[in-house]
């Protein structure tokens, strides 16, 4: 720990902290443009010269000078003013000023210092350099005049992202950002980079000139995007979500998302189900949706419900829905007489008796620190963007990476054992000697693994690695599940998982199924049941839906969601739903009166105490207690090649599949090359 | 005071004989290099601070210290690297040319010697781009070598093994800074690193190195044969040795020569390049090392010893000993607008100082030429100068920054008299 003074108050500054960290732990703001927390140190921008003694008298980087022992820093003399002013009047000299049309306007870090550092008046009489705007896709508008080659969106696609897909052209004060041959930008995670641009020289392209930000209100939310539960913020004027940014969290998303959580958002306001629809039995127009009212959707519902007879109703929960919903559904069935809750739309079956042997426990940043991973189904680019970045991390720190399953392009350095899950029964020697000496192992089931039987073959693994080890006084348990809906552990926590998977929910053949914005069930097999689809787009489950109760979006609801590691978190209302649509738990609250059941909650705060009271985990934000890893069964064995659910990144859900923009992305980045080979 | 023949390192500077093999160890070169490696590493570092050699590259650091930087031995198993800095390309510099292409058996055994006291593994030599002859006749010199088993395995016979590598650059200046030219060998894009770390705790591909100037490198067999104390013997105290000095422009025979250290300017001139063209009279101006370095006015220089204290003195510095001679014939403010445009050719962009500094400077630099400026436009300049000098990342920014400031410093009459002449020549064609 060295000692060091700043401005003449003495400080222990952390081992390895630069004089930049020094002098922000002894609360002085230093001004910067090119450092970042996460990126590598570039010291270019020279924005936050301190004077450091004993050193070179002259002012000095700070973000790239590690504080030693008894260093003497000043950040108020005239000389680093001086400086300051030097370099911010160099950085303003080429730069456009352009500020009343620049979207980054209002959240500029250029804007923001120039007013601590700025002169008054220009001494700059020559022209100013333009710069041609360069191509990065569908997502990230560039107007490189503005570009102050601060390189944190090179270093972020390098070292982040993993892709050396953007990087400098040319030297001097010619020098240029741009991507390598001008294509697009095709990362998971491209758009983070105009989070990073400390200027207006890459913006985002869906949200240009839409807003500024002090009109936006904002409102924390979870994303539900995939199953990372990344922590966003939600911008949003009047009744339209105009944007999605990061916040912060170093446990779960650190700074970044995926650009299907940041740009999927405007799909909230197209294709909605704004109206109640009831498919016409009878009459000319038979077998046609037409606009109905609540009640008499909610007296057809009763009405099949009774036909069929005591607990002749199921719940199949969608991919997007928060814990309180799928609390009240299960809550108004129990009422009814049924248990026949499931999640697991697309047919999986596999055991969920126990929450650590399907939950991420190692913890996104834990896996960090892995030293051995071998991954069993899992494309995690596309499964979870977030994670994918946690990996590559893991692997430059040294971690070793297998991976069973086709191959897909990596971010970092690995090795395919082949496609077969059966590989688990039987894998190379090499492999499991790496495990045999690596202090922290882990293994990560992706849903390929799932779907091929490899959850206990790779817990019976778990338990033969010792995956589960004290490591000085630290616990480990290197055992990891990701899933890829975000409802997916509060459905598993709240019951919505049947033994047999959903052919237990279709052999009991319900008359009602009530489809709480399931888009991905296989509606055929549930044709003598009444299909009510309560949900927020006309998708899937929406077509095939006899009663369509719209509802709210993650956007236009408070919701607690539970991530893949178990980790609770609540997201806040933003908007209102559009139309007639109702927040999900009011229309089941709704339904309950319909059929004459009481469910135990008239407002939103007394459903959540009693679903806290009935699994007291989704109360409290952090991590649910997940039980102890189970062991795993030797048979079945998993068998078979593993396939990836997930063959368009950008169209996996009803909202980003209404999406324009995730639409273009798709087009552009996905079927890009189907579409010059067209056009040839 | 001048030195003798029998005193010179290069003794085929000119070219007058083969640069083979075969010529060079008849000049004396190759000559027992086993002995010269039996002395030992620690024992020629002592040797080679004890003789005074200051770094050739034109920052003057003296040699041997920084050898003696570099890890004794490798904890961690990184192997240590020599890097040859050959991109000579500052404007006026050219002797590390001369040495390549007449003498290069003197920089490869210097190579050896120096990276076998350093313990690096091999030895990288970085030549410019445009040294396309130079770098033929050095990639045969060191095949030639290795055909002799003088480098490779067991090098000379004395069981160190030592490879030397002959890299071209593309053509950038920056590249000979010294951390750009280990980024360029990585082949990155040729951008200084921060320092610290410096190279010689992590240099090329993360590993110790160090980075010699070709001329530190070919001296150093001789500095070793012939004792420190020979080379010691020459020069004033801290600027000791034989020196190559790069004489052009305006002398009646440009040159490049071998003199000692703190010669003065005047009897460096008189007595290899034929004087001042047109007299000493007639001299305006001197820019004693390199482009880089700020101009000294004639009759600061003309008796002024020529080393590296001696012209710090002057407020200017010796560089590379590249003397630029400018007669009064010469439009002094063109001159630094040139080497003004030079730098903002070549900053490599990476930190806002330079990037936008140079450019502002040469596109001032360009008015004043013709006096389309206003006075204060000159104390601006002086003060973008300053905000970009020792703001940087490297040293270009300083580099494009000086030769302003010396400008400014001795020629100011001369820069305001042009701004009045247009402002009195506007007025009348205004009229």
């Amino acid at each position: 720990m060295p000692k060091v003074t700043v401005d003449g108050q003495e400080i222990d500054a952390p081992e390895g902290a630069t004089v930049l960290q020094a002098c922000e732990l002894a609360g002085k703001e230093i001004p910067r443009f090119c450092y970042h927390e996460r990126l590598s140190i570039a010291g270019n921008c020279r924005m936050c010269l301190v004077e450091v003694k004993p050193g070179p008298p002259k002012p000095q980087a700070s973000c790239a000078l590690p504080a030693t022992e008894g260093q003497e820093i000043r950040t108020d003399t005239p000389m680093v003013r001086a400086a300051r002013e030097g370099v911010m009047e160099f950085l303003l000299i080429n730069h456009p000023l352009d500020c009343p049309i620049c979207d980054q306007g209002g959240e500029c870090d250029l804007q923001d210092q120039s007013v601590a550092y700025g002169r008054g008046g220009s001494r700059y009489h020559e022209n100013k350099r333009a710069v041609t705007e360069k191509y990065m896709g569908p997502l990230i508008k560039t107007i490189m005049t503005r570009c102050i080659h601060c390189t944190r969106c090179v270093r972020f696609s390098e070292e982040i992202a993993g892709v050396d897909e953007i990087g400098a052209l040319y030297r001097g004060e010619d020098m240029q950002i741009t991507t390598y041959l001008e294509q697009a930008a095709a990362h998971e995670m491209s758009a983070n980079v105009i989070d990073l641009c400390p200027v207006g020289a890459l913006t985002s392209r869906p949200y240009a000139y839409e807003a500024r930000p002090w009109e936006l209100k904002k409102t924390l939310s979870i994303d539900v995007s995939d199953a990372v539960g990344a922590n966003i913020r939600l911008d949003s004027r009047g009744r339209e979500v105009m944007r999605a940014l990061p916040r912060i969290n170093d446990d779960v998303n650190e700074e970044w998302i995926s650009d299907k959580a940041r740009y999927q958002v405007d799909g909230l306001t197209r294709r909605r189900l704004d109206q109640v629809w009831v498919r016409a039995v009878g009459g000319p127009n038979a077998g046609k949706l037409q606009r109905a009212s609540w009640e008499d959707a909610f007296d057809a519902i009763v009405k099949a419900a009774k036909q069929g007879g005591d607990g002749s109703i199921a719940a199949v929960a969608g991919d997007l829905v928060d814990c309180e919903t799928m609390f009240a559904a299960k809550r108004l069935l129990a009422e009814l007489g049924s248990d026949k809750l499931e999640g697991r739309q697309t047919g999986l079956d596999y055991d969920c008796s126990s929450l650590a042997g399907i939950a991420f426990n190692s913890t996104l940043a834990g896996i960090e620190s892995a030293d051995a991973i071998l991954i069993v189904g899992s494309q995690v680019r596309h499964e979870a963007p977030l994670i994918n970045v946690r990996l590559r991390k893991a692997a430059k720190r040294g971690a070793k990476i297998f991976l069973i399953g086709p191959e897909w392009d990596t971010t970092f350095a690995c090795e395919f054992l082949g496609e077969d899950a059966g590989l688990l029964h039987d894998l190379p020697g090499h492999v499991a000697d790496a495990f045999k000496d690596a202090a922290r192992p882990a293994i990560i089931v992706g849903p390929g693994g799932l779907a091929a039987n490899a959850l206990h073959p790779a817990l019976v693994l778990a338990d033969e690695w010792n995956l589960v080890r004290d490591i000085d006084g630290e616990a480990w348990n290197g055992f990891n599940v990701i899933h890829t809906a975000a409802a997916r552990m509060g459905a598993v926590m709240l019951g919505y998982a049947q033994k047999g998977g959903i052919k237990d929910v279709v052999d009991a053949a319900p008359a009602v199924l009530l489809s709480l914005g399931a888009d991905a069930v296989d509606y055929g097999a549930f044709e003598k049941s009444l299909k009510v689809y309560i949900g927020h787009h006309g998708d899937a489950g929406a077509h095939a839906a006899d009663i369509i109760l719209p509802a709210a979006s993650y956007a236009e609801k408070d919701g607690t969601y539970v991530n893949t590691e178990g980790r609770v978190q609540f997201a806040e209302k933003a908007v209102f739903a559009p139309g007639d649509a109702r927040e999900d738990w009011t229309i089941l609250r709704a339904l309950a009166d319909a059929f004459g059941v009481s469910v135990g909650f008239d407002s939103f705060a007394q459903l959540q105490s009693a679903m806290i009271e009935a699994v007291p985990a989704l109360g409290e934000e952090g991590i649910a207690p997940l039980g102890k890893l189970p062991k795993g069964k030797k048979t079945p064995k998993a068998k078979g090649a593993i396939a990836y659910p997930i063959a368009d990144f950008y169209l996996t859900n009803p909202i980003a599949r209404a999406s324009e923009t995730m639409q273009r992305c798709s087009a552009e980045l996905v079927h890009g090359d189907e579409i010059l080979e067209a056009a040839e | 005071m001048s030195l003798a023949d029998k005193d010179r390192i290069f003794t085929n500077l000119y070219g007058f004989q083969d640069w083979g093999l075969k010529a060079a160890q008849a000049r004396g070169d190759w000559d027992d290099t086993k002995a010269l490696l039996a002395k030992g590493q620690d024992s020629i570092i002592d040797d080679m601070k004890a003789s005074g050699l200051r770094g050739r590259g034109g920052a003057g650091f003296p040699t041997g210290m920084k050898w003696s930087f570099m890890p004794k031995e490798s904890k961690d198993g990184r192997p240590s690297f020599l890097v040859i800095n050959a991109d000579e390309s500052e404007p006026g510099s050219c002797k590390d040319r001369e040495i390549m292409r007449h003498d290069p058996h003197k920089l490869i055994e210097g190579a050896l010697v120096a990276g076998f006291a350093m313990r690096a593994r091999a030895a990288y030599i970085y030549i410019r781009g445009e040294y396309i002859r130079e770098a033929e006749t050095l990639q045969k010199a060191i095949d030639e070598a290795y055909d002799a088993g003088f480098i490779g395995k067991n090098a000379c016979g004395s069981g160190y093994d030592y490879d030397v590598f002959l890299h071209r650059g593309a053509g950038a200046y920056i590249c000979g800074e010294e951390t750009a030219l280990i980024e360029s060998l990585e082949g990155k894009k040729g951008q200084p690193r921060l320092k610290p770390p410096f190279p010689a705790g992590a240099g090329l591909y993360g590993c110790p190195t160090t980075v010699n100037n070709v001329e530190s490198i070919a001296v150093v067999p001789t500095i070793l044969r012939r004792g420190p104390s020979w080379f010691a013997s020459f020069g004033r105290e801290k600027n000791d040795g034989t020196k190559l000095f790069q004489i052009s422009g305006h002398v009646e025979k440009p040159c490049v020569v071998e003199e000692e250290m703190s010669i003065p300017f005047r009897e460096l001139i008189e007595r290899h390049c034929g004087g001042v063209r047109g007299g000493w009279d007639n001299l305006l101006a001197v820019i004693p090392g390199g482009s880089s370095v700020p101009l000294v006015p004639a009759e600061q220089i003309m008796d002024a010893p020529m080393d590296f204290d001696g012209l710090k003195e002057l407020g200017s510095g010796l560089g590379t000993a590249a003397v630029i001679v400018m007669d009064k014939s010469t439009d002094i403010v063109r001159a630094i607008s040139r080497i003004s445009y030079f730098y903002k050719h070549e900053s490599c962009g990476q930190c806002t100082p330079c990037r936008e500094g140079t450019g502002w400077m040469w596109r001032v630099m360009k008015r004043l030429e013709t006096g389309d400026a206003d006075i204060d436009e000159i104390d601006m300049l002086q003060t973008v100068t300053k905000q970009v000098e020792g703001h940087t990342i490297c040293a270009l920014g300083d580099a494009a920054a000086w030769p302003i400031q010396g400008l400014i410093r001795h020629f100011r009459p001369e820069l305001e008299r042009r701004i009045a002449e247009r402002g009195e020549a506007m007025a009348e064609a205004a009229e």
